[in-house]
């Protein structure tokens, strides 16, 4: 188990945060909060604000609050409080110290999993309200390193890794060539224009799991699709900038992404398990360009393994023995209904599979969600302290007998590691792409 | 005295249900006027399927999970609402005032039975100040305007009780009674009571993202 400090004692040292909060006055505060109330909110968030009866019935929906001993401050409407009910009513009108604290509830005390939204009665999208918050603290350059430091990469290389452009394509060349020790005609092509299917993964696939391409070309080769990878930025799905309240850029890299599909003349998107760039190609991207629904069929890679099962396209040696439990990801499931499908899929490759509950919509958080992982380091333990629910879910999961976890989603994957380790819950992680592309039969 | 009920039961009453009513109109106008220029979004993913699956779901008692997990709250909360509107409406008191003034009738409730849920609403305003007091993460959230409108609402049941019932100064009773009642009606538009109004479309919006976008359920 890592040492953990006491939370509450714990100050948090994030330089973006002091530094951001050193060049602020209750003027400046004001200015940008007026301008993005009145430019860039409506009706829905006043409405959100003044409906909230104060009934404390979101409680139950958070993670935090759960986790955090029933602390009121971490409850959905606590976090409302401590931000954006106190700057309307204020109408700006706040100290810089006040930013500090709203910075650090927004960034990361709210993984904006979206949880709450089905626990108040009014339906209030708490997550929705929060993003105002990081919105505001982004234009007043309040934002943790870390995850700025991700925002920054976006906006210089369209990737959130610094990943240089040869790079990228060395890696895949590389992976590649590795997968051909395995399946000797495999390719992974390259900007092959017409194809049937993009093929596109987050930053930190090539940087720190370049396996994962691997077996993306295994199982894509395995199923005899006509895909491609691009060779040039826009390969990148993810989206720190979505997070960190950079809508602007979220914007430029949404159309990167689509248009690097469209000049390759491809018919649709498949992404690796990710969660947050699905949320940012098939929700807030989409939508920020104007777009109702993604310009170009977006599938998620739950999405696309089932329709390799359920068409036959694949087949697997041998189911797994080991008995499995599964997480179902916010961005993918209250994000998108995808957890029928992933448990067919479980079951087609799992012999045992053992709920964890509350499971599907009602599935607890992995606490690194919404960019809160990303803020790094200066904020660790605090996250690990408050996924004590997950890790306590996790222990009930295992003593039913399951011994891995799938967590088809990056995040997820970043955060459940941490609970793991930390509660030594003991149990092994894994996608659903580990699972099939081990186990998948490959063509003679 | 007289001159007194005649003002209460006659220009004030007209006061409180044109503020009531204009300004609940205004005020939706606004927000819906707002709602066109700020907030496309709403009217691009709002789904009459999806919203009414949602608002369903949630005006059922225990029909959403949350409200299993607070089976005294749920209760409370149904039988607080329901009381709420029944009572003004279809009591024979009230009814005859309509048809005094307006020559209008409807059944009415029989006076043991709106007796009754005049007390489950009075009870269940207790129920909800306790809550505030003594819940933290209700308690975190509760200002001084919070227990407020819960008064105001609470003092047109419980001067209504005291009134016909004829206890000490049934009289001055009645007259405060029309006054905390009109006073109810009038802050309606200002105030958070007018989730009355918001409810279908706050729960329609996230029931139509959910249901329609997000293909999940949010219940």
């Amino acid at each position: 188990m890592t040492e953990s400090k006491g939370v509450e004692n714990m100050e948090i040292k994030d330089e973006g945060i002091i530094k951001g909060i050193e060049q602020l006055s209750p003027d400046k505060i004001e200015r940008v909060i007026q301008n993005v109330l009145k430019n860039e909110t409506g009706a829905r968030l006043k409405t959100y604000v003044d409906t909230c009866v104060h009934c404390g019935l979101c409680s139950e929906g958070c993670h935090y609050y759960l986790s955090r001993d029933k602390d009121p401050r971490f409850s959905p409407a606590g976090k409302v409080k401590q931000t954006m009910w106190e700057i309307m009513r204020k109408k700006g009108r706040v100290s810089p110290e006040f930013i500090r604290n709203a910075a650090i509830v927004a960034y990361t005390q709210c993984n904006l999993c979206k949880r709450c939204a089905m626990y108040c009665p009014f339906g209030i999208d708490i997550a929705y309200v929060i993003s105002v918050m990081r919105r505001i603290c982004h234009k007043l350059g309040v934002v943790p390193l870390y995850i700025q430091d991700t925002a920054h990469s976006h906006s210089v290389s369209f990737n959130q890794m610094w990943v240089k452009d040869d790079e990228w394509v060395d890696t895949l060349m590389w992976q590649e060539e590795e997968a051909q020790d395995e399946m000797e005609n495999l390719r992974i092509p390259i900007d092959k224009e017409g194809a049937n299917t993009l093929y596109s993964v987050i930053g930190p696939e090539p940087k720190y799991r370049a396996h994962l391409i691997y077996q993306a070309a295994v199982i894509m080769n395995a199923a005899g699709e006509d895909w491609t990878m691009p060779a040039s930025p826009g390969w990148d799905n993810s989206d720190m900038c979505m997070f960190t309240g950079d809508l602007e850029m979220m914007e430029r890299l949404k159309r990167k992404h689509f248009e690097t599909a469209a000049d390759l003349k491809v018919k649709r998107i498949v992404m690796g398990e990710c969660g947050h760039a699905f949320r940012s190609v098939y929700d807030m991207g989409n939508r920020a360009l104007g777009w109702k629904m993604p310009p170009i069929e977006v599938v998620h890679a739950i999405e696309y393994y089932h329709e390799l099962f359920s068409r036959d396209r694949i087949k697997i040696k041998h189911k797994l023995d080991t008995p499995v439990t599964f997480h179902d990801p916010c961005n993918i499931v209250r994000g998108r209904g995808l957890h029928e499908m992933a448990r067919s899929v479980v079951k087609a490759t799992c012999k045992n599979f053992i709920e964890m509950t509350p499971n599907r919509e009602h599935n607890y958080c992995c606490g690194a969600g919404g960019g809160v992982i990303n803020c790094g380091p200066p904020f660790k333990d605090q996250r690990v302290e408050s996924s004590k629910i997950k890790a306590e879910q996790l222990f009930a999961a295992k003593a039913e007998g399951a011994e891995i976890v799938i967590a088809p989603c990056h995040n997820c994957h970043g955060g459940l590691e941490d609970i793991i380790h930390h509660y030594g819950v003991d149990m092994e992680l894994k996608f659903l792409g580990d699972i099939i592309s081990e186990l998948v039969e490959l063509p003679e | 005295m007289y001159t007194v009920y005649s003002f209460v039961t006659g220009p004030l009453a007209w006061i409180a249900f044109i503020i009531f009513i204009a300004g609940s109109i205004t005020r939706f106008a606004m927000l819906y006027s707002l709602a066109r220029k700020k907030d496309g979004v709403v009217f691009q993913y709002m789904s009459l399927k999806f919203a009414l699956r949602s608002i369903l779901h949630w005006i059922i008692p225990f029909g959403a999970t949350n409200m299993r997990k607070n089976p005294a709250m749920t209760i409370v909360t149904f039988l607080f609402h329901i009381c709420l509107l029944l009572v003004p409406i279809f009591l024979f008191a009230h009814i005859v005032l309509w048809s005094e003034n307006f020559s209008v009738s409807w059944i009415s409730l029989p006076d043991w039975t709106a007796d009754f849920m005049t007390l489950v609403v009075l009870g269940s305003c207790i129920f909800f100040f306790a809550r505030r007091l003594v819940l933290d993460q209700v308690k975190y959230l509760t200002t001084w305007v919070d227990f407020a409108i819960l008064i105001i609402v609470a003092a047109p049941f419980f001067t209504g009780f005291w009134a016909y019932h004829q206890w000490a100064g049934s009289d001055v009773m009645t007259i405060v009674h029309i006054v905390s009642g009109e006073l109810m009606l009038a802050i309606i538009p200002f105030t958070k009571l007018f989730h009355m109004f918001l409810f279908p479309f706050t729960r329609g919006y996230i029931g139509s993202e959910f249901g329609a976008v997000r293909m999940a359920k949010d219940w």
